[in-house]
């Protein structure tokens, strides 16, 4: 155009609706310009929501790249049954009354004889108070989303040790923290509000220090990078603690308020009582009161005894800092003892300990706030220890890491810094006690809804869900002594599981957005093979598997029939309070997605096929007197009621649309938070904003706006009495007994005081011939394999090669574009390599998800995802190698099932690799959706 | 051959904080998406089910940096057209279509006359333009031309749309020429830096140096077994009286 007819103020949108993103797990609020063209109304442009309290106007690469999301050339289009081989890829599009009628065809007789032969598992679901209801109506115990296979180590010892973890349950003061340390981080846990916190950090000068084998992303921009060898985190964090024990910068009184550090622990070996906290006859725990010396209920001594001993009944009782200092002020904890095999130097380890210490209590910070605890008593000021903490993945995806997450709350506590200003903060509906969690439920029977919810915590080997011969009653074999604390369930399992008829043989296999045939497997090809395997009879071992997602991914081809997802802009979704929230640390909020585009295709969202498909089998809570209780899944979100007034969403409650939290529903509901940006949201009170645990304005704010029932104040459980439960049946104590073959696993793993242990791959593997550790990073540009499909993301991460340390590299003289076969104890793959210096010297890793099987995604086959991406999942196993005792050992965490991704350990060595292809080169798979386009210039008509 | 302004007006231009960008590209591809449908020609891909390739305005580099004696540092270094004072991209442009704007500084191409010869990205040192494969126009970045002054949009979101989304903060936007503005006073407190000056095009964009790395935060030292009160029990003893 002309210099003079340049417009500067041309028209942007013909209207804006503000919806919720979900190009990855970070939930943030997006405006989405629609502007009218020649193929009608399509979207102009997509930002952040400036309103929103989890982006402020901010959106990331992922978000930026939703135009290329929706309009995928990979959209399914229509319900499809397979019609070749498993695995092919061939299928014919059917209507959605043939899809129901053939899922009803073999769920309904699983439900009238034994609902757990199905398996139904909700992958990276953000609707799974919704999913898991229906699954309970269905009546299978055979139900989670993809928890355990990602973080669930971090949820569970959050939630036990201090009633809350990182990212949805709480986040560092970004506003106030003058110091913080990072740890190993899936980038979308927590995407742009970690960013943001950065960035705030950054511009006052606060002191940001990165613990990660790799220096990318936030470990770059670190004023410290401590390039830890991966599985050691918990020793690392360990031997800090006893710097600030043995130099006493520890916040004694944060301690003996907000914790059970002064509670007695029975010190007796061999007595049914050991490890168990010291009671009075009405079932008071006990302290001893330092000023009479006298054994008192916990909650009648302002000043009870840390340290020491007494004897009592017999016994010798010891206060839990009293065990904790002993256990940690040992060799086995020094800087001198870990440097080594942390990798880092003891002086490091000291020096950081220092730092800490001098900003917790050298650098104390106060505000000006008046408050009361749940006791009564008042304080003048909230005063803050600005050291806050975040982490997620790459410490807790070991079979350490359980102890190793726990280990980091330990750290926190001791410095007074949970839920106080410039510390951590939990948001709501955290914190909130282990107990107030549900227990998990497995008790099925024909035709009856489950007895009660699937998922939750175990508090000693009472609440595991095992049969008299103690095998697993679920078939992922959560809460069984394996795994007995496994809150997520375990995804990872599930498959193999079923193949191998351990515990039992399922039915029916029905999955959502899990791409279990490629990367969301351990053991990738073990799992295809798995899924087409067939017994003698010529049948399918896993006879039906039902699948739902919106892009015709690698495990589309291993359905038998497909229920196709809408993109994330065709669909009802609430992000609601009763599942994964949203929610900030000085406000509960929650939002939804709604259709800001109508599907152009066949599809339906894959709540509102669950809803149809549950009327048809006439489910309990779906039916009433033979009619459809909600017609869809917008309905559901608007009338169903969890308890009396409290449903899926908080705001806009009551039929004046008024009320906050609780109400009746509103039928306008969803419209009411249309015209509020898509979202709701409620501040926390001034005085309720710090100590939520204690805080008796918080307790109250709590129950006002519906978050619980009662007030439930609790202390912090630096000492878990639950997992001495486990240790003294270990023991031989109780009823319940493991078998003889986890006893000493239990005894040594599940200590009630945070500990390291080596990870179990070292002790599995001989060291000597795998010497390097194998990690992958998901990248800041891309969600698993929904962003390495986006026609723009694509152009950022299209390949993935193997970054090899530069010690690495030396040793085994490799340069940039060398092929390298990579082997572990289960595999090997061949894939292109890249040198990296900033990077732990035992250390390789790639991107994750990158790699992908030709003839998925609608991407040609000279893609480099499919000719040079590769997938580490290969060289993972599900199960530990064979210790020759006959029995299948999980590659997971004992207390929590979780997938231990990341313990991986290699060898690698140079080779050639004339064609140029990574390998394994998988065949392809059949495109039931054709080909993408081949030249792309969108936006064209408004141009 | 094209003449740029003796001075302009303005200098619109970006401050970019090396020490804040933690590398997500949100600001190449919101770019991409803000301006695929806006000034000029589509940013097209080409073979874009295949190997993918298509322009961009903006593009994030990685670079290490191995200080010897330290550890190896990672620097991400976002990239688009510095809008430079004495821009050779201008001058060498043999129909004028690339110019140099006297209100405010903005290196533009009038698409309507550019021929697609690339002498301008063959010109530019930094790599800053890319032809457009479909549309045989070179396309570059506008500073979001089409937003800054755009009555269409709410003044506060009146900044290009890379600062806009930067989830970090690590963007600035604003008039370099003014020495009171928050750019020119961002850039002289933190030593705010010409690429290349050597070249002599006198970027008006500037970079932020990452701050020094891998320091002990304090001069402190290591935390001390507490003395004269028998170890640490005897610390805690005292330490509870306290309470």
């Amino acid at each position: 155009m002309p210099k003079d007819e340049l417009d500067l103020s041309p028209k942007v949108s013909d209207e804006i609706r503000q919806t919720t993103c979900y190009m990855c797990a970070c939930r943030c609020g997006i405006n989405v310009h629609l502007r009218d063209g020649v193929e009608g109304r399509k979207i102009r442009y997509i930002e952040g929501n400036k309103d929103h309290p989890v982006n402020r106007g901010v959106l990331c690469a992922k978000g930026s790249a939703g135009i290329m999301q929706h309009y995928s050339a990979a959209r399914l289009k229509a319900p499809m049954k397979r019609v070749g081989p498993r695995g092919s890829g061939t299928f014919e599009e059917i209507s959605w009354d043939e899809a129901y009628e053939i899922a009803a065809g073999w769920l309904t007789p699983i439900r009238e004889t034994d609902p757990s032969k199905l398996a139904f598992f909700t992958g990276r679901d953000q609707s799974q108070s919704f999913t898991s209801w229906w699954a309970q109506q269905f009546g299978t115990p055979n139900y989670a989303a993809h928890g355990g296979f990602c973080s669930v180590n971090m949820a569970a010892a959050g939630i036990g040790t201090i009633g809350g973890a990182f990212w949805e349950f709480g986040s560092p003061d970004w506003d106030r923290t003058k110091y913080f340390m990072i740890f190993g981080v899936a980038e979308d846990h927590d995407s742009n509000p970690i960013k943001i916190g950065i960035g705030k950090l950054k511009e006052r000068g606060a002191r940001v220090v990165g613990v990660n084998p790799i220096r990318s992303g936030y470990n770059a921009v670190a004023d410290e990078w401590v390039g830890i060898t991966p599985g050691t985190d918990g020793l690392f964090i360990l031997a800090m603690v006893q710097e600030l024990i043995k130099s006493g910068n520890v916040d004694l009184d944060y301690l003996i308020r907000y914790t059970n550090a002064p509670y007695l622990v029975v010190d007796a070996p061999g007595e049914p009582n050991n490890g168990l906290f010291a009671r009075d006859g009405d079932d008071n725990i006990l302290v001893v009161d330092r000023d009479s010396g006298k054994l008192v209920a916990a909650g009648d001594t302002k000043r009870p005894a840390l340290s020491g001993e007494v004897r009592h009944k017999g016994q010798t009782l010891k206060p839990v800092f009293q065990i904790l200092a002993e256990k940690y002020s040992g060799e086995d904890y020094s800087a001198d003892a870990v440097a080594e095999r942390c990798g880092i130097k003891a002086e490091t380890i000291r020096r950081l300990a220092a730092e800490m210490a001098h900003v917790a209590f050298k650098e104390e910070i106060t505000i000006d706030q008046p408050w009361t605890d749940w006791k009564g008593e008042k304080h003048e000021k909230m005063i803050g220890r600005p050291v806050s903490f975040h982490a997620m993945r790459g410490i807790s995806a070991h079979s350490n890491g359980y102890q190793t997450c726990r280990a980091l709350h330990l750290l926190q506590i001791l410095l007074g810094s949970v839920e106080v200003p410039g510390g951590f903060r939990f948001k709501p509906p955290y914190p909130k006690p282990s107990t107030a969690h549900p227990k998990p439920h497995t008790g099925h029977a024909p035709n009856t809804p489950l007895d009660g919810p699937h998922l939750g915590v175990t508090h000693g080997p009472e609440d595991l869900q095992i049969n008299a011969d103690n095998s697993a009653r679920r078939i992922d074999k959560a809460f069984s002594w394996e795994n007995p604390i496994s809150a997520h369930g375990m995804m990872h399992m599930v498959i193999s599981n079923a193949h191998a008829g351990d515990p039992y043989k399922i039915d029916t296999l029905f999955m959502y957005m899990a791409n279990m045939s490629w990367n969301s497997s351990m053991n990738t090809r073990g799992v295809m093979d798995m899924l087409t395997d067939k017994d003698e009879n010529g049948d399918y071992v896993i006879p039906h598997i039902i699948y739902s997602d919106a892009y015709s991914s690698e495990m589309v081809a291993y359905a038998d029939l497909i229920f196709p997802d809408t993109t994330y802009l065709e669909r009802h979704d609430c992000i609601s309070l009763l599942d994964r929230p949203i929610c900030e640390a000085d406000a509960a909020a929650d939002a939804i997605r709604w259709p800001v585009l109508e599907p152009d295709r066949d599809v339906k969202g894959f709540q509102t096929a669950l809803i149809e498909l549950g009327v048809k089998m006439g489910l309990p809570g779906f039916t009433k007197e033979g009619k459809a209780v909600y017609k869809d899944y917008a309905d559901y979100i608007t009338n169903h009621e969890r308890r009396p007034g409290v449903g899926p969403l908080a705001g806009f409650r009551g039929e004046d649309g008024k009320g906050k939290g609780r109400g009746a529903p509103n039928p306008d509901q969803i419209q009411n938070y249309i015209d509020n940006g898509g979202f709701w949201m409620e501040h926390i009170p001034e005085e309720a904003k710090f100590y939520k645990p204690w805080n008796k304005a918080y307790q109250d704010w709590a129950v006002e706006i519906g978050l619980f029932d009662a007030p439930q104040p609790y202390v912090f459980s630096i000492y878990m009495e639950s997992l001495a439960k486990f240790q003294l049946a270990a023991d031989g104590h109780g009823d319940r007994q493991p078998p003889d073959h986890l006893r000493q696993r239990i005894k040594d793993c599940l200590d009630p005081l945070p500990i390291w242990y080596p990870p179990f791959e070292e002790g599995a593997v001989d060291l000597d011939e795998y010497p390097f550790h194998a990690l992958t990073q998901r990248p800041m540009a891309m969600y698993h394999s929904w962003g390495s499909q986006n026609t723009w993301l694509r152009q950022i991460h299209g390949q993935n090669p193997l970054y090899v340390s530069g010690d690495i590299c030396d040793q085994k003289d490799l340069k940039d574009g060398d092929w390298v076969k990579v082997t572990s104890v289960n595999g090997e793959i061949t894939v292109p390599v890249a040198r990296m210096d900033a990077l732990n010297p035992k250390t390789v890793w790639t991107w994750n998800a990158i790699g992908k099987r030709k003839g998925a995604w609608a991407l040609e086959d000279n893609a480099p995802e499919v000719t040079k991406g590769f997938l580490l999942n290969h060289l993972i196993h599900e199960l530990l190698p064979p210790k020759g005792d006959g029995m299948r050992w999980a590659n997971s965490d004992p207390v929590t099932g979780q997938a231990a991704w990341f313990d991986l350990r290699v060898k690698i060595e140079k080779t050639s690799n004339p064609d140029g292809v990574s390998k394994p080169n998988i065949p392809a798979q059949a495109s039931p959706v054709g080909k993408g386009p081949d030249t792309l210039d969108y936006g064209e008509e408004w141009t | 051959m094209t003449t740029l302004p003796q001075t302009t007006h303005k200098k619109l231009g970006l401050v970019i904080d090396l020490d804040t960008c933690v590398g997500c590209h949100a600001c190449a591809v919101n770019c991409k998406e803000w301006n695929t449908g806006g000034y000029g020609a589509p940013l097209s891909d080409q073979d874009a089910s295949g190997e993918a390739s298509g322009s961009w305005l903006n593009r994030i580099h990685m670079f290490e940096v191995k200080p010897g004696d330290a550890p190896a540092q990672v620097v991400h270094f976002p990239k688009s057209c510095l809008h430079c004072e004495d821009a050779p991209c201008v001058t060498v442009c043999p129909t004028g279509a690339s110019y140099k704007r006297v209100e405010d500084g903005i290196v533009l191409v009038n698409e309507s006359d550019c021929i697609g010869c690339g002498l301008c990205a063959w010109a530019c040192p930094y790599g800053a333009r890319e032809m457009d494969a479909k549309e045989g126009v070179m396309k570059k970045c506008t500073l979001c031309v089409d937003r800054i002054y755009n009555d269409n949009i709410p003044e506060e979101d009146r900044v290009p749309a890379c600062v806009r989304t930067c989830p970090a903060g690590a963007r600035h936007f604003g008039d370099l020429a003014d020495p009171d503005s928050h750019v020119s006073k961002l850039s002289a407190e933190r030593g705010g830096f010409d690429l290349m000056p050597e070249q002599g095009t006198k970027p008006v964009n500037q970079y932020l140096p990452p701050r020094p790395k891998d320091e002990p935060a304090f001069n402190l030292a290591d935390l001390a077994e507490p003395t004269g009160q028998k170890g640490l029990l005897g610390w805690l003893d005292n330490a509870l009286a306290r309470l």
